[in-house]
């Protein structure tokens, strides 16, 4: 009846699990507590979870991604004090097959469900509200979209609690994730958590590539999109084209897994290096899912806070465009060490570094933005410049190990470690925090606090030099990664070193949640009832703070590069409200989205542990769902012409 | 409801917009659509490759030469090519706006797409019982997972056609049924050159190499 | 009707709709479909009539034409100013179709060269 499962698979005698499990609960209970208290059961459900406007699933998305980042942010405190512990003939508190969850979920929920849910979240907030839209393309499928991708985030964290986690490394490679190797319940947890999860991105990446080829306010042709809904669309075409491929792979491990086929195993015929050849087919471009937005975020904070258009916006499309393209055909140089021979990794080595020539073409059109500006030191404006020199030193390690025969040497060392968090915690983490900043104000209608912001984000980039060029030298020295404790008392003091960075990061974090806590308490003296806070450029800014469900009272013009900044600057920024205003069609809310996501919740979890009955149940009940969905009629409304003009008048009160 | 371009400043208030239009004429969702077909096929592709550097890893079990019979798999062809052809039918009907017409194409494609599915499950089970089933060797992995998942395509392709009969008797060729008349179309073409590759690379070459 | 303009070139104008040649458009795609199916199976299945190492070109070859075939007759993919979006997200897809197809049989198979581990030898060294 209950498959796999038993009471034993709570982890009762593992006193970290148990505490880290009671934390969660209690803050789970405390926050359905207040709900309930407050009777917001009925405004959540009707406002957020069912919603299908772009803005409320774009904050839900961030949301996610802040507290998945504590998750994952505790994971790298262990680790880091656990090196630091064991490697001076210590022997730690975490032992191995612990230890091998928590870097595994580290990973897992870094990428998946932190970087990810913030970059989606801020192109589901931005992105229409630059193309002077009032939606997306399916709202529907968008609100299922988050929802699917919530439920692989339950997923990772109820193996907390009951189970484990998988020990193999966040891309999970066989053999080692084979049943033979790996037999509990861990490898599951994780295959279920990314092939839902990635089904909801699919989902968002398909939404959204049409929603910017078709929903441009007219006048905007694509060469005067905002630069952000550029980057947002090749991220979004490299979704589309890449998550087909984990899809198919990971399949093919659970295929493995579950009926016992040969694809990655020693036996039978299978081949383990398939997997990883596949993997890394869809890992590459991943990378530049995450980071393509944020250069388009850092180009948007730069070109605003400069006071001048953005240098060089046709070389910034020519070059996103590139990296889309170049992102498919160096995914080799993740496996230089696999044995392809010397033409192979050539060419995978020079395509690695021919990537690099567009990017730096980036980082001198900001540069060129920013010289010969009024540039104002604001947060994002910080958070931008230290982006700029982090990211650059990253790019130039990772050139370095393009080199065939340097990764040879540098393959699977600290090295490593320190380059890709170099580069996703300088260009994504930052990238993140200088948008959620940025666009706080136009969300909620007030502004972050300043002093917290900046003091967060010195602590941040001090903390992250010291976390991790110590990393760089132990790399050098020949220290692998994943590795729970070493007996080499020459690096002890190196990961001393980087202990402390993670703890100055950790204060970093603590004082962005201060930040967020401090400007809601004070949000009356951070209010801004402009619309317009940072005197900016593009579409987003032409409506109020927070926009109205339908964005725009009536559809703007979207003719030139700087839309927002040429209306002001002609005047016909804010056209008279009084006058009056047509209906307003817009979608309904449907709760469609998240009770199919509950099924595949309970199919995820029914998977897992075997329970084949409530697999089969939960499975058939998702089409049965969608397919009774789409015999609902009523999915649109009209808001009509006066209710539009109360709320515009209201609005600019 | 086209939105006229060129709008600037206080023209804003006076341009010829009928409402201000949220969406969708159709074009929004065959394109998303379409857009969602090229990810399925670099889906498939990924399954390609797999089925390709492994096919000859049969791990001392049966090859292709000796599991598939070339006019079976022609059988199976024939069916889809046929109900390709039967689809575009239904879709003409659908342009004459001859709803009972579209029913009874899409019903002769349904039965074609049913014949297609039991051949092919007769196909798994024959191999199944032969002692060649997909955990035998990685070659056989590979075929069950490339063909059956052609086939889950297929046979989600059905339970769709079935909506579709059910919601075009219910609602007639409405603007919406239209669109989603396309969609599938779109779908089940698809698949048919899914399966040109299919047996190009899984029975025409496994049988001649 | 101008709902799908696009995909679909027939669906223009309802009056200016020619039933005849809309079918025989469709019944051209099928034979020439059915021609090109008929031809690979010949190829596959003679014997010596055929040069052998030529096979897998002639296989891939009617393959390709057949797919050609299909996207044009039952697809309708025009390059009209319409379809600019389908046929850049067609070209697109199958740029990324071939560079993971034919990319991971070059790794691979180098792969296998290079290390000199078939399948069934590393059956032997790494039980299960």
């Amino acid at each position: 009846m209950m498959g796999k499962l038993t009471l034993s698979a709570i982890p009762y005698n593992i006193p970290i699990v148990m505490g880290a499990v009671a934390g969660m609960i209690i803050a789970a209970v405390t926050v359905l507590g207040l709900v309930t208290y407050f009777r917001l059961w009925g405004y959540l459900w009707k406002n957020w979870l069912t919603s299908v406007d772009h803005k409320k699933i774009g904050v839900m998305y961030i949301i996610l991604a802040l507290v998945m980042l504590l998750r994952g942010f505790a994971d790298a405190l262990m680790m880091r004090s656990q090196q630091a512990l064991a490697s001076n003939g210590g022997a730690g508190y975490l032992p191995p097959e612990h230890f091998d969850q928590v870097f595994t979920a580290h990973g897992v929920i870094m990428i998946f469900f932190m970087a990810m849910p913030f970059i989606v979240g801020l192109m589901n907030f931005v992105v229409p509200l630059q193309l002077g839209a009032r939606d997306v393309a399916f709202p529907y499928i968008n609100n299922m979209a988050f929802w699917l991708t919530v439920v692989g985030a339950l997923l990772i964290n109820i193996s907390l609690a009951i189970g484990n986690f998988a020990r193999t490394g966040w891309l999970a490679y066989p053999p080692l994730s084979e049943l033979h190797y790996s037999p509990g319940v861990g490898v599951d947890y994780y295959l279920w958590a990314l092939q839902i999860a990635g089904v909801g991105t699919l989902m968002g990446g398909v939404n959204f590539i049409t929603t910017i080829l078709k929903m441009r306010a007219p006048g905007m042709t694509m060469m005067k999109m905002p630069i952000f809904c550029w980057t947002a669309l090749c991220a979004n075409i490299l979704i589309v084209a890449s998550f087909p491929i984990l899809t198919a792979t990971l399949g093919m491990l659970a295929l493995d897994r579950y009926l016992g086929m040969h694809f990655f195993t020693n036996s039978g015929g299978g081949n383990p290096m398939m997997y990883i050849n596949l993997i890394w087919t869809w890992g590459h471009p991943e990378v530049y899912i995450l980071i393509l937005p944020c250069f388009g975020v850092f180009s948007e904070v730069i070109a605003t806070f400069s006071r001048k258009p953005l240098f060089g916006y046709k070389s910034m499309v020519y070059a996103t465009a590139c990296i889309t393209v170049l992102a498919f055909v160096v995914w080799l140089h993740h496996f230089f060490t696999m044995g392809s021979g010397a033409n192979v990794n050539a060419f995978f080595g020079i395509a690695t570094m021919v990537i690099a020539i567009p990017t730096g073409a980036k980082i001198f059109n900001w540069l060129f933005t920013m010289f010969r500006g009024q540039v104002e030191f604001s947060v994002p404006v910080l958070w931008t410049i230290g982006f700029m020199v982090t990211f650059t030193i990253g790019g130039m390690t990772g050139v370095l190990m393009a080199v065939p025969p340097a990764d040879f040497v540098l393959h699977n060392s600290l090295f490593l470690i320190a380059h890709f968090h170099n580069v996703i915690i300088g260009g994504v983490v930052f990238g993140c925090m200088a948008g959620m900043n940025y666009w706080f104000p136009k969300a909620f209608g007030f502004k972050l606090d300043e002093r917290l912001g900046k003091a967060s984000f010195w602590c941040w980039i001090v903390g992250f030099y010291i976390a991790f060029m110590p990393l760089y030298a132990l790399g050098m020295m020949g220290m692998t990664r994943r590795m729970d404790r070493v007996d080499n008392p020459v690096w002890h003091v190196y990961l001393i070193v980087a202990a402390g960075g993670a703890l100055i990061i950790a204060a970093g974090i603590g004082l962005q949640i201060l930040q967020i806590v401090y400007s809601i308490w004070k949000r009356v003296e951070l209010r801004d009832l402009t619309g317009d806070p940072w005197n900016a450029r593009t579409l987003e800014w032409a409506t109020s703070s927070p926009p109205a469900d339908y964005n725009f009272a009536r559809t703007p013009d979207g003719s030139s590069i700087d839309a927002y900044w040429e209306a002001k600057r002609k005047g016909t920024a804010h056209p008279n409200p009084a006058a009056s205003y047509r209906p307003i069609h817009m979608p309904s809310n449907t709760g469609t989205g998240i009770i199919v996501s509950g099924f595949a919740m309970a199919m995820g979890f029914a998977l897992v542990w075997h329970i084949w009955w409530l697999a089969v149940a939960s499975f058939a009940a998702i089409p049965v769902l969608i397919i009774n969905h789409s015999f609902n009629e009523n999915r649109s409304f009209y808001v009509p012409g006066d209710v539009v003009a109360r709320t515009e008048a209201a609005a600019s009160r | 409801m086209t939105v006229q371009s060129q709008v600037v400043g206080d023209d804003l208030l006076l341009h010829d917009l009928e409402e201000e239009a949220h969406h969708d004429d159709g074009s929004m969702t065959t394109l998303g659509f379409w857009i969602y077909l090229m990810s399925d096929c670099i889906l498939f592709s990924a399954i390609f490759a797999t089925f390709a550097v492994l096919h000859n890893n049969t791990a001392g079990g049966p090859d292709a030469k000796s599991l598939f019979s070339l006019p079976y798999a022609a059988v199976e062809t024939g069916c889809l090519l046929l109900s390709s052809l039967t689809y575009g039918m239904a879709m003409l009907a659908m342009q004459r706006d001859a709803k009972a017409q579209v029913v009874r194409w899409l019903g002769v494609t349904l039965l074609l797409g049913a014949g297609f599915m039991t051949l092919e499950i007769h196909e798994f089970m024959d191999l199944i019982a032969q002692g060649a089933g997909p955990d035998r060797s990685a070659f056989l992995s590979s075929f069950f997972t490339l063909v059956g998942t052609h086939g889950l395509h297929v046979l989600s392709g059905m339970v769709w056609m079935v909506v579709l009969i059910t919601h075009v008797l219910r609602r007639g060729l409405t603007p919406e049924n239209r669109t989603r008349l396309m969609c599938l179309s779109l779908f089940w073409h698809f698949l048919d050159i899914v399966w040109i590759g299919v047996f190009t690379l899984v029975y025409l070459s496994g049988v001649a190499a | 009707m101008s709902m799908h303009e696009g995909i679909v070139p027939e669906e223009h104008e309802a009056g200016t709709y020619d039933i005849v040649s809309a079918v025989r458009n469709y019944l051209i795609g099928f034979v020439l479909a059915a021609a090109l199916t008929v031809g690979s199976f010949w190829v596959a299945s003679s014997t010596g009539l055929v040069y052998q190492p030529g096979i897998p070109m002639a296989l891939a070859a009617f393959a390709i034409a057949q797919m050609g075939v299909h996207l044009a007759f039952f697809l309708h993919i025009t390059t009209g100013p319409d379809n600019i979006n389908n046929v850049l997200a067609l070209a697109f897809g199958v740029l990324i179709v071939g560079i993971v197809i034919v990319g991971s049989l070059w790794i691979m198979y180098h792969l296998n060269a290079n290390m000199g581990v078939p399948g069934e030898l590393m059956d032997l060294h790494m039980q299960p």
